[in-house]
């Protein structure tokens, strides 16, 4: 149900001036009025103009070096990246928790906007939100990938989490599926579709010394992987 | 490899930030780096508060850029909007700064920068407060209590003493008339043009 005058809030969502609850019901509704889209574009584009009516202020020369760098930690894809990673096990600033699920709320916004994706982008975030906190625990380690940009993340526990920055859509009779590989045993821990920004609680915990990996299965997935991995990550051993 | 990117369209540098492309983003700092850190900084009144929604946000980009559709806004649009909405999390989560006055939007004298840039941006600075300068008063300090301060439509009822409805149409109408203003004293900006193919 959809309160009455929902079209006149597109100003208040440019702005930012809506509560989550509201943003939601606005959201929503932009999912199916091509109209407001329209003039959200508009509206949009005229609260950004705000921003560089905001007093000159030079930022601290640093900032630029520390935001390359921290995006240089963030990317590992070893396309780009052809020197051999020195740590496998880096330990990132809990910044990259804040980092991440900040991202998810850019992407909510985003996605829904441009995608009209609002319900799947809301399920997600739920989930996301709790692989999420994951990220904040202390002694939480983070590991590049290899083969694509993104981390796995593993709780001390050894509860797991992958991130994927970018990764194609699994066709539609395909999906991707995760592995525990240790030694010569690969235990599956969970199947995804792939996209962009992709948060993939695995379904096991990960120890020390292991490797996950993931390869591309039928639907459904497989008891064993059938190929070597398109993406890993290894642990070293403590 | 150190390529010059001067000539790259803002939506051209997205497209290479998304191929993990670090000079791209290095790039668009250069370009909106000081915009999003003078936005941030007016919003959250601490050097160390903005810096981090500012890195937070461009990290954001860098992570996101595959989310961007040039179809449905500017890549420096859809760029300052993250670092806007960056910026009104943080200023929303420390709830003290905002019982703050925001103050009258006058230069810091600390602005630093190429001359080029710091006069374009002063002519883009000036154009958009003569904009707003130009909307009732009371229109004005809606959209700019909430833009900047990061207040929701019923705090600024609450705080205004106005029925929502009013706050909504002030916000709805100011910021409709500033679209205008400002589609008038810029006639043509430069038009989008596809991406290149970077080979």
């Amino acid at each position: 149900m959809e309160p009455e005058g929902i079209h006149e809030l597109t100003a208040a969502y440019a702005l930012a001036a809506l509560d989550e609850r509201e943003t939601q019901a606005y959201e929503a509704h932009l999912r199916h009025c091509s109209r407001c889209r329209d003039d959200l574009v508009a509206l949009r584009e005229a609260a950004t103009s705000l921003a560089y009516a905001a007093p000159a202020t030079s930022p601290p020369a640093a900032l630029r070096g520390r935001i390359l760098e921290q995006a240089r930690a963030e990317r590992s894809n070893v396309v780009s990246l052809p020197r051999r990673l020195r740590d496998r096990r880096t330990r990132i600033l809990a910044a990259a928790t804040a980092v991440a699920a900040a991202a998810a709320v850019a992407l909510g916004i985003w996605a829904a906007v441009l995608h009209s994706d609002l319900d799947s982008t809301r399920s997600a975030h739920a989930r996301d939100a709790q692989a999420l906190a994951l990220l904040a625990e202390p002694g939480t380690d983070h590991v590049p990938l290899t083969g694509a940009s993104g981390m796995l993340a593993v709780a001390s526990s050894g509860k797991a989490v992958l991130l994927l920055s970018a990764i194609a859509m699994a066709p539609s009779d395909r999906t991707y599926e995760a592995w525990v590989i240790k030694g010569k045993q690969a235990q599956p821990a969970g199947l995804f579709q792939g996209g962009a920004n992709r948060v993939v609680p695995l379904t096991r915990p990960v120890p020390d010394g292991a490797t996950v990996g993931v390869t591309i299965e039928r639907k459904g997935g497989a008891p064993q992987p059938t190929s070597a991995p398109i993406v890993s990550a290894k642990l070293s051993n403590l | 490899m150190r390529a010059n990117l001067a000539h790259l369209s803002d939506e051209a540098l997205v497209a290479l930030v998304e191929r993990g492309e670090e000079v791209a983003l290095g790039e668009l700092y250069d370009r909106f780096g000081r915009t999003a850190y003078g936005l941030s900084f007016r919003m959250l009144r601490n050097e160390s508060l903005a810096e981090d929604a500012v890195q937070e946000a461009f990290l954001m980009v860098w992570r996101s850029a595959a989310r961007f559709v040039p179809e449905r806004a500017k890549a420096s649009t859809w760029l300052l909007t993250i670092v806007h909405r960056r910026a009104v999390d943080v200023v929303r989560r420390e709830e003290r700064r905002r019982t703050e006055p925001l103050g009258p939007a006058t230069d810091a004298a600390s602005a630093e920068g190429s001359a080029e840039d710091v006069a374009w941006l002063r002519l883009r600075r000036e154009r958009v407060q003569d904009a707003l300068r130009q909307l009732p008063d009371e229109q004005r300090e809606a959209i700019e209590l909430a833009y900047y301060g990061g207040f929701t439509q019923s705090e600024l009822a609450d705080r205004l003493g106005q029925p929502l409805g009013t706050i909504k149409s002030r916000m709805f109408a100011g910021l409709g008339r500033l679209r205008e203003l400002l589609v008038d004293v810029q006639p043509e900006e430069q038009p989008w043009s596809p991406r290149e193919s970077t080979s």
